[in-house]
Formats: structure tokens, sequence, C-alpha cells
């Protein structure tokens, strides 16, 4: 019988673009001291590691034994996760499971990235199939500028309708002091002036790169209550890697992976009514298109109805449905760590801790992960522990 | 620990180029025969763990490449880089932790890339990477300390040789079947004091996969059910200055945990059949040692005596072992899978009569630094 | 003696060196090349359950989970589903140096496929293009041809 699961600490680097005083397994350790100090457990208390980056940004292979002085885990078992985008939320899937699995009481979860280090683009490229797609490809950019064409093309949406979830996601982050563009406020006229970088994409639309790390504590049933006074319990996980080639991705269903994933994670948490029941958000939005048409493929709202459910401030602070009070993928992204931090963030609102960014009442959030070929993961948080 | 077991298993054979086949179409056959070994269909598949690496695939988010291959379209998946025993574990933990079953598959191809260039990417940018140390390199320290330690002879490690290459002759997959003696190890060419080309693994391309399940979806299997006793992985410190390359205190540790599980108290008398990661001959006394098969520098001697060939007493490598196909990351899954064949009596000519319990392992790291043990079981 | 501590300059470690490949490109990827090489056509694999034509031909139809092997002839032209003119400077992992921009990355629907084949357009003004429109390959001369994707060296618009 699989235990239940709940996150009981979480801990995070004050994100920047270059980390030059620290190597990568300083940072890490950073993140980790901060998720221990959070749940007022030491580095003895974990029975198991779990940690995940992108190996072609900083060239490390293996990771999980090059890191080990940063992350703790000498004389501990430790191992890699390594999915591409969604690697953060795979991190942490992998951590529920470690605990689930009846195996491990206390896990600490780990993601992390220093993007200073290597050209970000060139190495994404590399994702692509090096027979077929390499010579053509450009990194992420292109695809997701066909996607927000293609959308525009169906509903009619706008360069400032995007804008909106760009402008939201810096007024977010004024309240998130770990946030790259922390205290760096942007008006929807700044991102339809900023350069051009592929139609329509501009480049206030899209993430940063960043050097950051972010840790997670997970907790068995019985160990977890006593170590939080607000466990966020894991309600369910779900992951859908639909494609492997770019090829096959068919930009104008909506995103398909993310529909599926979210459809059985709301199953499997008891959710009938997503945009009813979950109280705040924490979503891997890469570019301000993914904030329009995602949370449709999701079913926050029907298709096409993104850009007035975001206008009508349902997704501002104060608003029926918080967006990314972090700030989001659009403030800081340290690729290994994205996705983890939006686990991290979501736990954070459950537990109450959000301080400035905190949404009152939280009894459910939701975090996801985006990467790979159009991939999607789906992590459901709750105050109450699960049936 | 609830019961889960392997119900299946699937390998492709090893070869040094694989020049007709890429990743996918090596996943493809070993997901189909897997599910043909346990005779279940893709809708038995719960979800799905691969096991790649970028640097080896020469390819950032290396999974990408072979998802679908798998079976994995519409399936919860994730992907373990490192080991395929670490794989094999995450892939566990998920049955223990709700799903049915999970297919975990492996793929690598030594072929593609340089070896020498992607394993010194193991090592520190900072400090080590511009030294040059390599797999190979890094190895021979190892194995100086430790024949240093405890006056370890090269013939000693040569017996190694000998034996799993003839091993390896009554194993379909193996890569490097060979008669070869003592002295062929001992002449062949010095590669990195005291490491002879004979004492080295091969490079190799294949691909492996298993099926765990839990008691329940197991009944469902055509296969007797081999089931998970034990399991348990550790790492050491990084820096090999900061470790006693001589003491696999991570291993121990590791089974130290996984007999504990399994309720083993006595390895050498309880354990009927090993079959562990010998990347390099002197590998297979030093781990020995570190689970506890005999003691500290006793390795030498284990091997000398013959206890662990084919007839010994406790029969190391009957596959041939690492040293006779080398797929990097596969290696590993393919010693749990050589463990589950030898305990359903299904290994063939290279069986081993009776053989009810089994330990496999696979490593991670510079010099064994972090370990994965099972233990396996007929009952 | 003291070390003093306040004045470090903080320093980086640089690798610039190219890490050798050598892939094999599959079956139904080196036939692909081949017909390209003899005929100037491109292929694509039909899968027997869903009946897309898929190409590049693969050997799995992921959704289906099913064995291709039925190899279709597919014509040298095709359409814009979708493109985008690349602006912005990344080093290009091939060579290792910066990748020439702007250049036009296009999604183009293979006549007679049903998925998306990836390459360039040699069309980098952004108003002469528009989704929808007829594109043809344009090869090298078979004798230059080394058997990869730049043996198609772009797609050039119908007009
Ligand atoms: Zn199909």
């Amino acid at each position: 019988m699989a235990r239940r699961v709940a996150i009981v600490g979480t801990g995070q680097t004050y994100h920047k673009s270059h980390r030059l005083d620290v190597n990568g397994r300083e940072l890490i350790n950073e993140a980790v001291t901060r998720a221990l100090a959070d749940c007022e457990l030491s580095i003895a208390d974990i029975d198991a590691i779990i940690i995940g980056n992108m190996d072609h940004f900083e060239s490390i292979n293996y990771v999980d034994t090059w890191s080990v002085e940063g992350s703790g885990g000498y004389m501990k078992p430790i191992m890699k996760v390594t999915t591409g985008g969604t690697t953060g939320s795979s991190v942490a899937i992998a951590g529920y499971y470690h605990v689930a699995s009846g195996l491990f009481d206390k896990v600490l979860a780990i993601g992390w990235e220093k993007n200073s280090e290597s050209d970000t683009t060139a190495a994404i490229v590399t994702c692509s199939d090096p027979i077929w797609d390499r010579f053509s490809y450009s990194g992420a950019i292109p695809s997701l500028a066909t996607e927000a064409s293609a959308y525009m093309e169906q509903y009619g949406a706008t360069q400032e309708d995007a804008a909106r979830v760009a402008v939201r996601e810096r007024t977010h982050a004024l309240n998130n002091p770990y946030a790259q563009m922390y205290n760096r406020p942007i008006t929807i006229k700044d991102v339809m002036e900023s350069p051009m970088l592929a139609y329509p994409i501009k480049l206030l639309d899209v993430c940063p790169r960043t050097d950051g790390a972010c840790a997670v504590v997970f907790a068995a049933e019985g160990v977890a209550e006593k170590i939080a006074v607000r466990p966020a319990w894991v309600k369910s996980c779900s992951v859908r890697h639909t494609t492997t080639w770019f090829g096959d991705v068919d930009y104008n269903t909506g995103m398909l992976s993310l529909k599926r994933a979210s459809k059985e994670a709301f199953e499997k948490a008891g959710i009938k009514d997503p945009v009813e029941e979950i109280d705040v958000a924490e979503l891997y939005l890469p570019y301000s298109y993914a904030g329009l048409k995602w949370i449709e493929a999701i079913g926050f709202c029907g298709p096409g109805e993104g850009p007035k459910f975001i206008w009508d401030g349902n997704t501002d602070m104060g608003g029926k449905l918080p967006i990314n009070p972090s700030g989001g993928v659009m403030c800081t992204n340290c690729i290994g760590a994205t996705a983890l931090l939006r686990v991290a963030e979501a736990a954070i609102q459950i537990m109450g801790k959000g301080e400035a960014r905190q949404v009152p009442d939280v009894t459910n959030a939701m975090a996801t992960g985006f990467g790979g070929c159009w991939w999607s993961d789906v992590v459901i948080l709750g105050k109450d522990k699960p049936n | 620990m609830d019961k889960i077991a392997i119900v299946g298993a699937s390998q492709t054979k090893y070869e040094r180029r694989k020049k007709g086949e890429i990743f996918y179409d090596m996943i493809y056959e070993v997901t189909t025969k897997a599910m043909e070994d346990a005779d279940y269909t893709l809708e038995d598949i719960d979800n799905v763990i691969t096991v790649s690496n970028d640097f080896l695939d020469g390819r950032t988010i290396s999974c990408m490449a072979v998802q679908e291959a798998a079976g994995a379209h519409d399936k919860n998946v994730s992907t373990i880089e490192g080991d395929g025993a670490f794989g094999a574990f995450y892939g566990a933990m998920r049955v223990l932790g709700g799903f049915g079953t999970t297919l975990v598959v492996a793929h690598s191809k030594g072929s593609e890339g340089d070896p020498k260039i992607i394993t010194n990417a193991m090592f520190d940018p900072i400090y080590h990477r511009l030294l040059g140390l390599d797999a190979i390199s890094s190895s021979a320290l190892q194995a100086s300390v430790y024949m240093e330690r405890y006056g370890i002879t090269e013939q000693q490690c040569a017996l190694v040789s000998v034996k799993n290459h003839k091993n390896a002759k009554n194993n379909p997959y193996a890569q490097l079947p060979m008669d070869i003696t003592v002295d062929d190890v001992m002449r062949s060419k010095k590669i990195a004091d005291p490491i002879k080309l004979l004492d080295c693994s091969p490079i190799s391309d294949g691909a492996a996969a298993i099926i765990i399940a839990n008691e329940k979806r197991a009944k469902k299997a055509r296969t007797k059910p081999i089931w998970i006793k034990g399991v348990a992985h550790c790492s050491d410190a990084y820096f090999l200055g900061d470790r006693d390359l001589a003491d696999p205190i991570s291993l121990k540790d590791a089974s130290k945990k996984a007999y504990a599980m399994a309720g083993i108290k006595d390895p050498m008398s309880e354990i009927d059949v090993v079959e562990l990661y010998d990347a390099f001959t002197y590998m297979e006394p030093l781990w020995l040692e570190g689970m506890g098969i005999c003691d500290a520098g006793q390795g030498g001697q284990l091997i000398e005596k013959g206890i662990t060939v084919m007839d010994g007493k406790l029969p190391v490598n009957p596959s041939g072992g690492v040293l006779s196909a080398h797929p990097v990351l596969v290696a590993g899954l393919v010693r749990i899978i050589e463990a589950a064949l030898q305990i359903r009596g299904e290994a063939g000519d290279h069986q081993i009569k009776g053989a009810k319990t089994a330990l496999a392992h696979g490593i991670n790291g510079p010099c064994g630094q972090s370990h994965c043990v099972w233990i396996l079981g007929s009952k | 003696m003291g070390i003093d501590r306040k004045d470090t300059e903080l320093l980086t470690v640089t690798f610039d060196k190219g890490m050798p490949y050598e892939w094999s490109i599959g079956k139904y990827g080196s036939r692909f090349f081949q017909e390209i090489k003899e005929h100037k056509r491109f292929l694509g694999t039909r899968c027997p359950k869903c009946g897309r034509v898929l190409v590049p031909p693969r050997r799995i139809c992921g959704p289906c989970f099913q064995e291709l092997d039925e190899l279709v002839e597919l014509s040298d032209t095709g359409t814009i589903m979708a493109f985008s003119v690349v602006n912005y400077p990344f080093i290009d992992p091939a060579t290792g140096i910066q990748r020439p921009i702007p250049y036009t990355y296009g999604y183009i629907n293979i006549d007679g496929s049903d998925n998306i084949f990836s390459h360039i357009i040699n069309e980098t003004d952004a108003n002469k293009i528009k989704v929808g429109m007829k594109v043809r390959a344009v090869f090298k001369e078979s004798q230059e041809m080394e058997g990869n994707i730049q043996d198609i060296k772009h797609f050039e618009i119908i007009r």
C-alpha cells in the first residue's frame, strides 16, 4: 500500500542571472540548507536524495555523484532524475514515490541550474534530433512562436493579451524577494516595445535564464505531521510526455499533454471543478502566450477564453484563482530547478509561509512542469490529508 | 516492504557497433520482448522508467529519443540518468508507491561517442577535468591503491578476466566470449598501469528491459515471479582524494541494508549467485569485499581458490559480466536480469543449478562512488 | 601572516572543446536519404492502425505503439504550417560558432504526409511569407550529397 506523503519544507536561492561567487555544489548547498532550516531538520535526518538538472548547461556528467558535498548525499542513497524542462517536477514526483514506497521516511528533492555557465540556446538545440532537426532548430522560441501564432489566428488573441500575462508575472514578483526579476515591474507598453525575437514573441514575453537552486523535503504520514505544523499533502501527480518528434506536435489542438495530465491529476485528487476548487496555481509558463492558452488546456476556462479570464483579473493576487504569486518562470528560470520551484511555491502557499506573496486560505494548490517535446507534469497539493 | 517481483525481462545481443540501429530501435526491441516474456500487452504496463545519459547519447533530454518506443506515449513516465540498477530501483519504488507495474528500459551506444571525453566529464571541471582523468585512468589509480594495500596480484585479477570471458561462451548475448589464459592477460597491452587491455571491459552497444509488478499483477504474468527481497543504494564522497579507494564504504552500507531487508545474515552461504559490475578485473574482488562476501583484502584469494567459478561455492558473473559486454547504464540492469534468469532456471548454458537467491549490483560515478545492491529470491 | 580575503577576483574555467559523435541514422532514415539522392523525393511511413503518414520515416507510431513497415513515396513539395524568422544570436552546437542570422525556421507539411517536417526556408523577410504557402525542396547536386539533412539545402516558396 502506498503511503501518504507531504511536503514539510522548502528552500531556494536568491535567484540571479550570474552567481560567480559560488560553484554549482555551493549553489545547491544554499537551497538545501534553507530547506532543512525551514523544517528544522538536519542532514542526518534525511534518508535519501534525488537531484536533477540538465547535463549540457554545465557539462557535468553524473551530477548525482559530483554534487554530494553540496547536496548532503555523502553516505546516503542518491539518484539523478532528468527529463528536460520537466526535470524539477520529475524530481518532485520522484521524491513523492521514494516516500510513498515505504522505503524512506524523509527525502530531499533538489533541482538546480547555473545557466550562466553555457550558451543556453546552444545547449537546448542539442535536445533536437541530431539527424533530422538539429540543423534547422534554434531552441525553444520558434516552436513557442508557432504555437502563439496558431492560437492568435484561431481565437483572435492579441499581443496585448499576452503582454497582460507578462505584466502580471512581474507585478507578482514584487512580492517575492527570491525572484530574479524582483522589483522590476513592467507595463504593457514596455512589453510591446521590447525587441521582437520571433514573431509574435518579444523579449519581455519570454523567461530569463537564471543561476539558482531549489530543495524540497518530502515526509511520510506519521512523520510529516510532527515536522510541519501544516504539511502540504501530495494529492496527486500526473505525467504525460506524449510526443517524441517535434514534427508530431499538433499546435492547433491545444496542449495535449497538459490536458491529459491535468484531467488525470484532478480525477485522482477528487477535484471536479478545478476553477472553484483550486485556490492557487504555480504554472510552468515559459512565455506569456502560455498564460492564455495553457490555462484553457488545464480547464480553468474554455477554449479561446484565456484572454478574457486574464483581463478580468481572475489570476491576479486577490482574484478568484491567483496564478504564479511567485512571479513564475518568466521571473526566474534556472531550468532544472524551475518546475521544482513551482511545486515548492505551491507547498509554501498550503503551508501559509508565502509572506507578501501569500494567497489567503489555500486548501488546494496546483503546480505544473513543462519541457521536452511539449510534455507536462502536474502535481496537486492540499491542506487536508488525502483519502 | 510489500511483495513485488520481476515478471518480464529482455535484452539485445551486445555488440561493438550496432551501426544499423538507433536508440529507438533497440528500445522497441527490448520493450516488446519484455512484454512477450511476461505475456503482457501495453495495457498491462502502468508506467515507464527510461534510463539514459545525455553525454553518452550526445543529446540534451536524451530520454526524448526513446519514450515513444518504450510505449510511454500516454503513460506516466520518468527518467533516471545513471546506471540501470538505480533506474530499476526507482521503477520498484513506483510499484510500491501505487502503480501495479513498471516497465524499466535502458539503452546505450558506446560506439557513437568518445568514451574518454564522456567519462572525463565525470570529473570536476575546476580541479580535475583538465588533468585528463577518465574512467580508465581513475580506475587504474583505484586498482593500484587496492593492490598495494592488500598485496592483491595482477595474476589474481587476470583470473577474473579468464573466468568471465569463459563464462561468456555460454551466454548468447555476450559480446566477448573468449578462451584466454592468465598469461594472455598478463601479456596484453598495458593501458594504464596496473590495468592491461584484458583487464578492461569493452565498448558496447545494447539495450535491456524489465517489468516489475506488485503481487496481484504478477499473477497475470506468464513467468514465475522473481521477488525483490532487498534493494539499497548509497554514495561515497566525490573527490577521489576524499575517499579511501580500497575501502568501498558505500557498497558496504548498501549491502548491509539490502541484506537486512532480505533477512540475509551470512551472504556467503545464503546467496547462490552474484552478478556484479566488473568494469575492470580488480573490481570483482574489491566489490566482493564490499559486499561482505569475504573480509577486506581477501578478494584475491577468493578468486584464486576458485570459489567464484561456475561450479564454485559462490559463482560470480556466470553471464560473463561487464567484462564481456559493457553497455554503460544498461549493464546494471543486465545484472538484475541475469540474476532473475538464474532464479527462474532460464539461464540456459550458464545456469547455476538450484539458484534460489541472487545478488545483482550496479555502480554510478568514478571508481564506484555510488552502489546499488539488489537481492532477488524465488519466494 | 593573514590571508586577505576582501579583494578576491572571482574566476571561471572555460571549456569550449566539442564532443564528437557518430550517430546511426537507422534503416528507414538511411533509405530516406538514399531516395533524396536517387530520386529527389521524400519518403514517409504509414501507420496501419491510424493511417497517418509520418515523415521522416520511422519505425513506430507512438500513439498506436505499432510497428510501421509501409514506405510511402512523397513528392518534394509541401505547405508552410508555421514559420519563424530567427533573429537572436546563439552558438550553433554543430559548428561551435554563431549561426548566421536572420534565418527562417519552417514547419512544413510535406504533401501526402500527416505531420510536420522541419527545415529552413530561404526567405527572411517575414512580410513575404505566409502560413499556407506552397514550398519546394531545393536539393544539393547528387554527387555533393553526404547522406545528411543538409542534402536538402532549403525550401523555397513556389510563387
Ligand atoms: Zn498510428
